[in-house]
């Protein structure tokens, strides 16, 4: 394997021109960072399991290639999954994965942190890994093998990745990838073992270091709970957060070439006090905080020069719930009138004032409008709590039309809790009820899209215990929603069955799981996201291999009393507040938004401290005024489950 | 903002990286460098604002080059002095501009006025017959070759064609110059096939743009 820079550039230059789209393989953008190698303590490679077009969109990654190269003793370096025809030529010449920055090998690194935000990229991931030199496996690591990190929301459930990854970090990354560097450089310096390593890393606030454990399975085969093998490593793994957002990352690297997002990405607020019930983001991003006005504008002011982008994306899981939403979109209009720029505003609510706030951004571009109402019948709304009255959307979307959107595009959802057949018929006749407002108005250039996706129960969610719909009731489903949204302006788009199956499997899969993933990328899974190469019998094949049924994952309703496998994981909403919360949708009971009211989701025990010394405005929950009140909720925990750093902000 | 509407050419060359950039690509690379630069790159108006923005004749992929030339819209007039100094700092790695120059509105689009490109075909491994075999293709009267599923006379817009002698760097260089009119435009690593040289042994540099007027 060529180890050398300027060995790997020179094999470059004879494959790039047989590739497609070479340019995602060359680095050299605007804004990149180089550093001198030689000269620089700590080299940390960031890698996104992906394509570049995507990786390049990654805000998360972003920020962090910020954050760490704005460390003099360290420098961090991009790597992407190159698609199979580079694949190929770099394995046949013998090219290992490189930094797109200075063409090092990526074994060459220290640490390797992999972007893991959806579960189709396991298989890219140990497919990297192995395209580096590296062993896929964390038991066959050697002191001299890069340390591998992964986090992402996917990693919430750790576990079927559990084998292949050193450490994962639990929760929001932008602090504690700085406490990873400092506890390296200090084991760097003592030339402890690799073990070593990994327990004094357990020892921080959101790291989970699954080597240190082995979970225990009953006779049933159902996962019973998970024994630590040190007396170090936590019980449980409380997720990290950030307890004040930072002022926002404003350098981003320019591509050269078409990435899905070029923008400039602002996130204007972390977390939502909506509460889906299906929505993994929602609760594991409590608490909400928010980003003041002044400073998201001058975010903007800034990241505009240092990249040209023409597009801002204003980013949140609820764009409308920001506290001064209309003053923010006033402002950004204002400051940036004669810049050219398109604005997009993600995840409006469905309510005429949304529609205020488009027409607010001035945004010449009216080709469409999304609205979410993820269900088309007020009972199905109310058991995944979006409670939104048809007549709300019917009037939201009259107003849409009205100020000269032509287009609207609804997502729903199959597959939720206790559907039924007419529950999914109304997706098509509310679609119809939407298309005959808009003809009423624009004739026939109005159009309605239905995006319609099938429901996974994620973990962390109150809806976790539920299973969920087989191939075959997907089928039936999407074949009627087919043929009914048929004709002119109206259209339909779906995901396919065997791609919700993988996507369930492998976010609901416990530690076992690794088997079938990685007999899977043995026979050739890679790019799962990706129609072209998802292979879904390989997959079938790869069950049968690891000795696993599918559908005990899958189709097996949870008894109510179940340990999850990824219990010890704590995003700090109680366990007990999920159950409640299930308990309350088969119910037909909704919960309000939870700035009016707290329903001790377990976010503010936990970070009482926290809370306190970020006051007022700064979070969304209420405030935590006396240590008697916050003892109060104290008692719902067990405290001998928490690691001493989440203890100590008690 | 009509009645200051400025058009600047700009003469740059593109290596490094950017080279594998294509020609849509290459001119968002440019709105943005302008944009970072803070230079009043004009829109035009419509659906999609466009940034008003003209490239000569498009650069193949993987290809480098000394002889690009943009022409760019300006809402209004800026010293080439200010421009420079605006744009040195914006630009990306492997773009370098040579020089500046405005030109009449009225003037016909850049592409309409490109006569022919001048290219070095540097070769990978020796052939020691590439000045006959030069001589040979262009004794041809034609050359009948495949260009994505039709089939052309490649010998027309072949103008130019010689070896080189020997550089310093070892390496056999081909000179070509090649019609680029809009509808007859030849490509270099057609002409190294036609030669019996692969083309992903071939590194191109295009050398020279010659614009009609010039033409004798």
């Amino acid at each position: 394997m060529i180890i050398n820079p300027a060995e790997i550039q020179e094999t470059l230059e004879l494959i790039l021109p047989q590739v497609q789209k070479p340019g995602r393989y060359t680095g050299g953008e605007f804004n990149q960072v180089v550093k001198d190698w030689g000269e620089t303590d700590l080299k940390v490679a960031l890698v996104f399991p992906d394509l570049y077009e995507l990786g390049m969109s990654n805000l998360g990654l972003a920020i962090l290639y910020d954050r760490l190269n704005q460390r003099p003793d360290v420098l961090a370096e991009r790597a992407y999954a190159p698609w199979s025809d580079m694949e190929s030529r770099m394995r046949s010449k013998g090219i290992p994965l490189y930094s797109l920055e200075s063409l090092h090998p990526l074994s060459s690194f220290d640490v390797i942190g992999f972007s893991l935000p959806y579960e189709t990229l396991y298989t890219n991931t140990i497919n990297l890994l192995n395209l580096s030199g590296i062993p896929v496996f964390s038991s066959e690591r050697k002191s001299e093998h890069p340390l591998i990190i992964a986090g992402g929301h996917a990693t919430y459930n750790p576990e079927p990745m559990a084998p292949f990854i050193d450490a994962f970090v639990i929760g929001e990354g932008e602090e504690i990838i700085l406490e990873i560097i400092d506890a390296l450089k200090i084991w760097k310096d003592q030339g402890k073992s690799r073990r070593e390593l990994l327990i004094s890393l357990s020892s921080l606030w959101g790291i989970y270091i699954p080597s240190l454990y082995k979970p225990k399975y009953g006779q049933d085969g159902v996962f019973t709970g998970i024994d630590p093998l040190e007396d170090k490593a936590p019980r449980q793994i409380v997720k990290r957060i950030t307890a004040k957002l930072p002022p926002p990352t404003t350098r981003f690297i320019v591509p050269y070439i078409d990435t899905v997002h070029s923008r400039v990405p602002v996130e204007i607020m972390r977390g939502c006090t909506r509460g889906c019930r299906f929505c993994q983001a929602g609760m594991i991003t409590r608490p909400v905080r928010e980003r003041p006005v002044e400073e998201i504008i001058e975010a903007i002011s800034h990241a505009l020069d240092n990249t040209g982008f023409e597009e801002v994306g204003l980013l949140s899981l609820s764009s409308s719930d920001y506290t001064d939403i209309l003053q923010l979109v006033q402002e950004v209009s204002k400051h940036f009138a004669d810049r050219h720029l398109s604005i997009s505003l993600p995840s409006l609510r469905i309510e005429s004032f949304s529609v205020e706030l488009m027409d607010a951004l001035k945004d010449a571009r009216r080709s469409g409008f999304t609205l979410a109402p993820e269900a088309a019948t007020e009972r199905m709304r109310e058991i995944i709590n979006k409670p939104v009255s048809d007549q709300q959307l019917l009037d939201t979307c009259r107003e849409i039309f009205n100020r000269g959107w032509h287009n609207i595009k609804l997502y729903f959802m199959i597959g939720h809790p206790a559907e039924t057949m007419d529950d999914v018929k109304a997706i098509a006749r509310l679609c119809r009820d939407v298309l005959q407002v808009g003809k009423e108005i624009l004739g026939w250039r109005a159009q309605v899209t239905a995006g319609v996706s099938t429901f996974v129960p994620k973990p962390h969610t109150p809806f976790q215990w539920v299973a969920c719909d087989t191939v075959d009731q997907i089928y039936a489903k999407q074949r009627y929603l087919k043929a009914a949204l048929r004709g002119k302006g109206l259209k339909l788009n779906w995901n396919s069955p065997e791609d919700t199956m993988l996507e369930a499997w492998l976010s609901r899969g416990d530690r076992r799981m690794a088997d079938v993933i990685y007999e899977a990328w043995r026979m050739g899974a890679i790019f799962d996201a990706w129609k072209e190469h998802f292979n879904y019998q390989i997959w079938i094949q790869a069950f049968e291999k690891a000795g696993l049924d599918p559908s005990f994952y899958t189709h097996r309703e949870r008894p109510i009393d179940e340990t999850f496998p990824w219990d010890h994981i704590s995003t700090t909403v109680r366990k007990k507040f999920l159950t409640e919360d299930y308990l309350w949708s088969l119910q037909g009971k909704t919960r309000v938004d939870c700035r009016e009211r707290c329903f001790a989701c377990g976010i503010l025990p936990t970070f009482a401290e926290l809370r306190r010394e970020n006051p007022g405005d700064v979070w969304q929950c209420p405030e935590v005024k006396t240590r008697k009140i916050a003892a109060r909720d104290l008692e719902i925990l067990d405290l001998e489950l928490l690691p001493v750093i989440a203890k100590s902000s008690l | 903002m009509s009645e200051t509407l400025t058009r600047i050419r700009i003469n740059f060359s593109k290596t490094a990286s950017i080279r594998f950039t294509g020609h849509l690509d290459l001119q968002k690379t440019w709105e943005r460098t302008f944009r970072r630069a803070r230079l009043p790159i004009a829109y035009k108006q419509g659906f999609n604002p466009q940034a008003r923005l003209n490239l000569a004749l498009a650069l193949p992929l993987g290809f480098t080059s000394q002889c690009e030339i943009l022409d760019v819209w300006l809402e209004y007039p800026v010293s080439f002095s200010e421009l420079e100094s605006r744009l040195l700092p914006a630009l990306p790695p492997g773009l370098e501009i040579s020089r500046f120059q405005e030109v009449g509105l009225s003037e016909p689009a850049l592409q309409t006025q490109i006569a022919s490109a001048e290219y070095h075909i540097s070769m990978d491994n020796q052939h020691p017959d590439v000045q006959s075999n030069c001589e040979v293709l262009l004794r041809s009267a034609s050359i009948i070759r495949q260009w994505k599923g039709k089939s052309y006379d490649l010998r027309p817009l072949i103008l130019e064609l010689r070896a080189l002698p020997e550089g310093s760097g070892g390496k056999q260089v081909i000179f070509v110059r090649l019609s680029a009119r809009e509808g007859a435009t030849g490509r270099p690593e057609e002409v190294a096939s036609a030669l019996g040289i692969s083309p992903t042994l071939t590194r191109v540099h295009r050398i020279k743009l010659a614009f009609m007027n010039n033409e004798i």
